[in-house]
């Protein structure tokens, strides 16, 4: 009974000063909302790394990633026990039109989309891009972003492989999740060898990576021990690693952004924080005089306190509930806009939760000094206080 | 009449300790992002725009946008250093410089985590046309020698990098003679040794690019127009500077946006703050602006009262904020160059420009957020303020 009684005062409150209570909802729904968009960034960060499989094994040269490895080395892997396929990719960072147009291409074995399930492709597309050697696979994002149908001529302007490439869309894959990247190029290996080779005959025969299944995840330490192992003192030594490790590898290369982008969006919590403070502050300080005539008609202390706390969560939690509704169209238009440098970006459950107990946080911390300061002032003083 | 003397404003302000404080804490908030973000994009600028010199050029493949990517051949390189345009040295011999540039793989010191590092193998001159970089510690290294110098952030960040150090790459040993002070460009995130040296151990038959200096800064178009001509080579001449202001295009716009984004949402929430705050002084005022106007001041004295206090706050703010974001100039921050995938280290930079800018930014979302309160303010009423005290 005590609780709706808070409540419905505390509602009436709050539609008190309409404009102010209009605006701090605002800074609420703004607020709340950058947060989201901010989460929803870092998650798409780390999209990569946690669509990556525990079962696929990456190989690449000891050195770097730009250095490639002789093509004799499927031979070798292949020997290795507890191997099930071992597929080859290169990366062919080639531009399209213009340097801005970034989306990611691979040459890839044609044994590579069997090592990759989260790829759903036509049966009969995938037939025509076996039998076209200049054929490639285009994601559906991607060839919504730029246009590309079955069929269509893309050309590519290559940067590490100079020239123009021209290739012809033959299949366009969906990713089985949500999650999956849909933004990637695939063409054939075979093609980018044989070109190579007519072109520029000493960099054939080199591979970027190879991308191997384990059949064990358990056994996947000794596979990747074995694999290195054999190619000790070579030319080309060579590093296993989980595509996992191999792709956090990455962002751990942006690290630094990634924390930034975290934590500048806790200050933006922190900014509303203080304007609902401020709100609350100056709401119970012009309301001195009714808080302590309500005490003086014998409400306890913790009514009054409980009604300048239930009238700061209310104003947050609508302002909160406002802009997680609008994270979903905003996120939509913001990953539209950036086109394909988010792979995937989509707001994750967890961040709503978050988005919601940020809200919760504000509105209790805004209201705990004002509302202490409420319930501890004396009834005289109270009532003589001139605002 | 005149206007209403400043200290009326200030006492009003701290008349209301906390609710000011807390108006101009978020606002605070605000005008270090937007510090924070400018300052960043200085470091960046520095770091990348100084790395080069305007009577420098780089000389790359054609169509590949970095070093790295780039193959230039013994016989183009040659030419490119027989230029008539490219300054002689001492003895005569062209003031070029054919480098080899690859990336390996790094870890650092703290966390063992991996990173890409570009090491670049230079010519006898190499470091004679980057008058920026200068010796920190130790020495050079030895030419037909094992030994390399680290850049200053890279010998701080990973193992093995360090002066005396030994690291391992291309199947040799290298041991670290020397560390670099590149004043904050771009070399402070290299790793350099003998070019001569670098080209077996990576097994690369091809330069990655040339450096020339340039005679005359103006001979640079007339010998651009030659080499592109050439139909024996397909290589591209840069000005040094303006190939590493590509370099970081990617970088840069990306903090731009995302910073720019960032302060305009927060610029937001920080106005509404200081609305609140203006629009309740107005109200709690009331018989207050009443009196003000029955002596005599005018309405536009009024408002320019509440003005002044609404910018007080926000200068609070800027000021507090730039305080708070000057601590950022001794921190450094090293991440990934899109383009070049390579470490990059680069620090916040405060400039007097950025102080101005600063500043003006908070007093406008001060103006802003205390203009409608003032007006209101300045609409008043005489005798129905007067009568609601």
């Amino acid at each position: 009974m005590i609780l709706g009684a808070v409540l419905r005062h505390a509602l009436r409150n709050a539609t008190r000063h309409r404009l102010r209570s209009g605006l701090t909802v605002l800074g609420m729904v703004v607020a709340i909302l950058a947060y989201g968009l901010l989460q929803t960034v870092v998650g798409a960060w780390y999209a990569n790394a946690n669509n990556a499989s525990d079962t696929r094994l990456i190989t690449r040269n000891s050195i770097s990633l730009v250095f490639p490895m002789p093509l004799n080395y499927r031979q070798k892997i292949r020997a290795v026990e507890g191997l099930n396929q071992v597929s080859l990719a290169n990366w062919f960072g080639a531009i399209y039109k213009e340097p801005k147009n970034f989306f990611a291409q691979f040459a890839v074995s044609d044994d590579y989309f069997a090592i990759y399930p989260e790829f759903i492709i036509d049966e009969d597309q995938m037939r025509d891009y076996r039998r076209d050697r200049r054929g490639c696979i285009v994601g559906r994002k991607l060839a919504n972003t730029y246009g590309f149908k079955i069929g269509d001529a893309v050309t590519l302007k290559g940067t590490i492989f100079p020239g123009d490439w021209t290739f012809v869309v033959r299949a366009i894959y969906d990713g089985r999740k949500e999650s999956t990247d849909e933004t990637q190029f695939f063409f054939h290996w075979d093609f980018l060898n044989e070109t190579v080779k007519q072109r520029y005959a000493r960099r054939a025969d080199q591979v970027g990576v190879f991308v191997s299944s384990v059949r064990d995840p358990d056994d996947m330490a000794r596979v990747a021990l074995e694999i290195d192992g054999q190619f000790r003192n070579s030319a080309a030594e060579t590093l296993s690693e989980t595509e996992k490790a191999f792709q956090l590898g990455f962002v751990a290369m942006t690290g630094a952004i990634v924390t930034a982008v975290e934590l500048v969006s806790y200050v933006v919590i922190f900014i509303i924080m203080a304007v609902m403070a401020n709100t609350m502050a100056m709401t119970a300080r012009e309301r001195t005089a009714e808080y302590a005539t309500l005490k003086a008609l014998g409400f306890s202390p913790s009514f009054v306190a409980g009604l300048v706390l239930a009238e700061s969560l209310t104003i947050a939690l609508i302002g909160g509930a406002i802009g997680i509704a609008l994270t979903y169209p905003v996120a939509q238009g913001f990953a539209q806009a950036v086109g394909t440098l988010f792979p995937v970006f989509r707001v994750a459950p967890h961040t709503v939760l978050l988005q919601l107990a940020c809200a919760l946080l504000v509105g209790l911390l805004a209201a705990w000094l004002p509302a202490r300061r409420a319930a501890r002032v004396p009834i005289v003083e109270g009532l003589r206080s001139v605002v | 009449m005149r206007a209403i003397p400043l200290s009326y404003s200030l006492r009003n302000l701290s008349a209301r300790r906390m609710t000011t404080a807390l108006t101009a804490g978020g606002m605070a908030l605000v005008v270090f992002v937007f510090a924070a973000v400018l300052m960043l994009d200085a470091g960046l600028h520095q770091a990348m725009v100084d790395t080069g010199a305007d009577d420098n050029a780089v000389i790359i493949r054609r169509g590949s946008e970095t070093e790295m990517q780039s193959g230039v051949d013994r016989a183009a390189a040659a030419v490119v250093a027989s230029q008539p345009e490219v300054a002689l040295g001492p003895g005569g011999l062209p003031l070029a410089s054919k480098e080899t540039v690859v990336l390996i793989a790094l870890f650092t010191r703290d966390e063992g985590k991996p990173s890409n590092v570009m090491v670049r193998g230079i010519g006898p001159y190499g470091a004679e046309l980057r008058p920026q970089v200068r010796l920190a510690k130790g020495r050079m290294f030895r030419s037909g020698s094992n030994e390399v110098v680290a850049g200053a952030s890279i010998a701080k960040k990973f193992r093995g990098a360090g002066l005396g150090e030994t690291l391992r790459f291309g199947g040799r040993e290298w041991v670290v003679s020397g560390v670099l002070d590149a004043g904050g460009s771009g070399f402070d995130s290299e790793i350099w040794g003998d070019a001569d040296q670098l080209l077996p151990a990576f097994r690369r038959p091809v330069y990655s690019s040339v450096l020339v200096r340039l005679a005359q800064p103006e001979g640079f178009a007339a010998m651009k127009e030659r080499l592109e001509r050439d139909p024996r080579f397909t290589i591209e001449a840069k000005r040094e500077r303006q190939y590493y202001t590509d370099q970081s295009a990617g970088l840069a716009k990306f903090i731009n946006i995302l910073g720019l984004t960032l302060t305009v949402i927060f610029s937001i929430g920080a106005v509404i703050g200081a609305m609140i705050t203006m629009y309740a002084a107005v109200a709690s005022r009331t018989g207050e602006i009443g009196t003000l106007r029955a002596l005599g001041f005018r309405r536009r004295a009024v408002m320019g009262a509440f003005l002044v206090e609404s910018l007080l706050i926000a200068l609070v703010a800027g000021v507090v904020g730039l305080v708070l974001a000057s601590g950022l100039q001794w921190m450094t921050v090293s991440t990934m160059n899109f383009q070049s995938f390579a470490e990059l280290a680069f620090s916040f930079r405060l400039t007097p420009g950025i102080v101005v800018e600063v500043l003006l930014f908070a007093l406008a979302m001060g103006f802003v957020g205390g203009f409608l309160p003032a007006a209101r303010a300045a609409r008043m009423d005489i005798v129905a303020a007067l009568r609601s005290a």
